[in-house]
């Protein structure tokens, strides 16, 4: 039984093919030709030395970061829901490479990474994960809600979908005000079902939004696997009656998600309208702190940790090219971890807000 | 015997209308189907047609006449062998009477059917005349003496106060379903998308939960959308993204990022629409921190609190009433008149009873102090306007006089409004009661589409004029 569900959900990660993205398709194989070729079979494009070593320590951010935050939840520093993102760290990071300043990011409940990778404050995420004063939301929005208007994050969504609809609301402000910005609209395979994400794809592709919608397809929704909740898996077509272009992308490897993020973002910013990319990723660990994924193999994670790791990917292109040294790397890793250890001080040290926090930013 | 063409009906509340034009003249002959006139609505034109064959003998209303009652008879029609000498025999003593055209389906009706419909059809929602119940109240405070007062429908009221708001502000644009180049399905945006053009007003699809979290996107942005819902009734699909996205931003970001928007519609029960098109949504979005709920009653109010809705930086429920939306009332010619949210106002000074009202409540109210003042009981009639923030303050400084208190509302009992009305006078004027608080509200049924029935779901004048007296004990 275990064996068959994890034949399914790994055959699944590599991409299907799709017909109009026919050409551009991403394959995690893919990622291991990193052998001075321009262009991958997943359809990636060498990142240069800086692009590579950036890529490594933002998904190296927010692995430190969630593992620390997990840590966290064990000690019960934080409490409620707590939806760790790692294993997904390339979706984001190489998603954000492609972005202009000003363009706008939504996503929903698992959302530490976006922050991180919008430059969020570590140590403000962390802080509102305890709940304390010097969290983004002064502690009264917790893991799933933080927002941060100077850096265009928009939250940060607890309800399944709502944040395509949303998002999808950006990209209007934005064609409104003809600021040439584009919206980035997250969201799970969960997510995919919801009606609201149709209704907002029929009214971007009417009005020609400047919306990027990510798919993010980690192959679970809470516990339930795509196969099992989906009548169609290929979630870079749900946009075809409406005709929004849509590709399914290697989501562990950075290069491909920046290469397809280029094309998206490009489409949206010359007013063609909306484009879906679905990125085919993995979460390691269960759908929240409380989950402990029993409807899916050890072997399967493994699996996936072992050949697909999207910092893994990075690491071992820096080391093959000679632009970085095990040494260099450690050193990177200890700089990324003492960030992250001063961020969890800080957020433990935070007191909690003050009493009469309850009642105010209710009404403005 | 000459069959006689009745004055129709636009819509179930439609009362009287215009008759615009004759598009046949006497002796003609006409047959089923044939288009003989034309009639208007403040709202609405609507072709009236024949349904008989015969020649058109008479005509009993000349075109350009105002204010025609429904079912008033129009024209004559003659059968075969009917010849003009018929029309002197006493036409109209058992006449056969021949309804000129169907009652139109409302759109709020039948939104699946808006495109089966006539534009004529879906337009006929109109209700002429009816002159409302008027508050005695003295106008506002802050509106200059010697005001002009001009005389305005709530529909173009509502339209101006739009309008003003969004010449004076570009962030605010107006969506919604037939808002732009249907001119609004209660014509309520009557000229916005001429003078605004389509980015500021958005017709959308009728898809209320897509557009509702587009709109709150929109404003997370920084821009001031206004949401046409066609009615409240088909809001319930988008209430998520009104209380989790809109309502609840501000205070889960911890005051960073706030949402200024407005929904707005019609609310309550109109009339015939059954259960599914009546439901009165107040005290659903009042029990909602992060929310501000608004009732108008009269024209002025529904003017001015809307543009205080519109510049106002948080979530706003502005409940209008489709009954209403016809009813004229004085409206102070000003360039920029704005009421304040949360203050209820005395719209009848009294001293014997407190009566407590909103939005399409009000007429019940004003009916019965009138009524009432007929026996000696001068009822204090007091129009709440918002619902959330409420002014308990007016209402109670209107207890500690009276001593007794009667709520009216067309929605139900159970968790109402009047229920929210009845625990604060409990908890600020207990010791100043006499009676206890009485509440007249829609019945515990769902809303039946029978005309009989549908009245006795609704409140009546009798309904207040009895429990004003019972806490008066009389």
């Amino acid at each position: 039984m275990a064996s068959t569900a994890a034949k399914s959900a790994l055959s699944n990660a590599a991409p299907k093919s799709s017909g109009r993205a026919a050409g551009k398709r991403a394959s995690p194989s893919g990622a291991r030709s990193g052998s001075g070729a321009a262009k991958s079979a997943n359809g990636a494009l060498d990142f240069s030395k800086e692009q590579e070593l950036h890529a490594h320590r933002e998904m190296l951010l927010i692995r430190r970061f969630e593992e620390k935050a997990g840590q966290l939840y064990g000690m019960g520093l934080i409490g409620g829901f707590c939806h760790l993102y790692i294993g997904q760290e390339a979706v984001v990071i190489g998603m954000q490479m492609a972005l202009e300043q000003g363009d706008q990011v939504i996503t929903g409940y698992r959302d530490h990474g976006h922050m991180l990778a919008c430059e969020m404050d570590p140590k403000g995420v962390m802080a509102e994960l305890t709940g304390r004063r010097g969290g983004y939301s002064k502690g009264k929005g917790g893991s799933m809600h933080m927002f941060s208007v100077e850096k265009n994050f928009y939250g940060g969504h607890g309800i399944v979908g709502a944040q395509v609809s949303l998002g999808t609301g950006l990209a209007f402000a934005n064609k409104y005000r003809k600021n040439g910005k584009v919206a980035l609209a997250y969201f799970g395979d969960g997510a995919s079902n919801q009606g609201q994400v149709y209704e907002s794809f029929n009214m971007a592709k009417l009005w020609k939004l400047p919306v990027v919608y990510v798919v993010e397809n980690n192959k679970y929704g809470m516990g339930t696997s795509l196969e099992r909740a989906s009548s169609t898996t290929n979630l870079s077509q749900r946009g075809a009656s409406f005709d929004i272009p849509g590709e399914q992308v290697d989501g562990m490897d950075v290069r491909a998600v920046k290469a397809a993020g280029d094309r998206a973002v490009k489409h949206a910013r010359e007013g063609k309208g909306p484009y879906i990319l679905e990125m085919i990723t993995y979460r390691y660990r269960g759908h929240s702190m409380s989950d402990p994924a029993k409807y899916r193999s050890k072997e399967e994670v493994q699996k996936m940790r072992e050949t697909h790791d999207p910092i893994e990917q990075v690491r071992k292109r820096l080391i093959e090219k000679g632009w970085a040294s095990e040494d260099e790397l450690k050193a990177a890793d200890k700089d990324v971890r003492d960030l992250v250890n001063a961020a969890a001080e800080f957020a433990t040290n935070d007191p909690e807000p003050d009493p009469s926090e309850l009642w105010t930013d209710i009404l403005r | 015997m000459p069959i006689e063409v009745l004055m129709p009906a636009l819509s179930p509340t439609m009362e009287a209308g215009k008759l615009a034009k004759w598009l046949k003249k006497e002796g003609d002959s006409v047959t089923s189907g044939d288009v003989i006139a034309e009639i208007e609505t403040d709202k609405a034109t609507m072709e009236v047609e024949a349904v008989d064959e015969g020649t058109l003998g008479k005509i009993l209303v000349e075109e350009g006449a105002d204010d025609v009652k429904v079912n008033t008879p129009i024209a004559l029609i003659l059968g075969d062998g009917e010849d003009k000498s018929a029309l002197s025999n006493g036409a109209g003593e058992k006449p056969g009477k021949e309804p000129a055209a169907k009652p139109a389906t409302p759109e709020k009706a039948a939104k699946d059917d808006v495109g089966k419909q006539s534009p004529a059809e879906a337009k006929a929602t109109g209700s002429a005349a009816a002159n409302p119940p008027q508050p005695k109240a003295l106008p506002e405070p802050d509106v200059p003496e010697g005001t002009e007062m001009v005389s305005q429908t709530v529909r173009e009221a509502l339209r101006d106060a739009m309008a003003e708001e969004m010449r004076a502000d570009d962030r605010v644009f107006l969506m919604g379903e037939e808002v732009a180049e249907y001119q609004g399905a209660y014509k309520v945006s009557q000229g916005l998308l001429d003078e605004f053009g389509k980015e500021r007003v958005v017709d959308t699809p009728i898809t209320e939960h897509g557009f509702a979290g587009v709109g709150v996107g929109a404003a997370l942005a920084g821009l001031k959308p206004i949401v046409e819902f066609m009615t409240f009734n088909f809001a319930m699909q988008a209430i998520d993204q009104i209380i989790n996205s809109a309502a609840k931003t501000l205070y889960m970001s911890g005051g960073q990022m706030g949402c200024s928007i407005v929904f707005r519609g019609a609310n309550g029960a109109a009339a015939r629409v059954a259960a599914q098109h009546s439901q009165d949504y107040a005290s659903w979005y009042s029990n909602v921190p992060g929310l501000t709920v608004i009732a108008p009653y009269t024209a002025a109010d529904a003017k001015g609190l809307l543009k205080s809705a519109i510049r106002d930086e948080n979530t706003v429920i502005f409940l209008e009433n489709e009954i209403l939306y016809g009813q004229s009332f004085p409206v102070p010619k000003l360039d920029d008149y704005v009421v304040p949210i949360g203050k209820a106002k005395i719209a009848r000074p009294g001293e014997h009873v407190t009566i407590v009202a909103w939005s399409i409540g009000m007429t019940y109210a004003l009916k019965a102090a009138e009524k009432l003042a007929e026996e000696g009981i001068e009822a204090e009639v007091i129009d709440l306007r918002t619902i959330r923030p409420m002014d308990t303050e007016t209402i109670v400084e209107s207890v500690k006089k009276t001593g007794r208190i009667v709520t009216v509302e067309e929605g139900w009992a159970q968790s109402g409004v009047g229920a929210e009305i009845a625990a604060r006078v409990m908890e600020h004027a207990f010791d100043w009661l006499d009676a206890p608080v009485t509440r007249v509200s829609g019945k515990d049924v769902p809303m039946p589409y029978a005309a009989n029935l549908e009245k006795l779901a609704l409140p009546s004048v009798a309904e207040v004029v009895e429990a004003a007296k019972a806490v008066c004990y009389r």
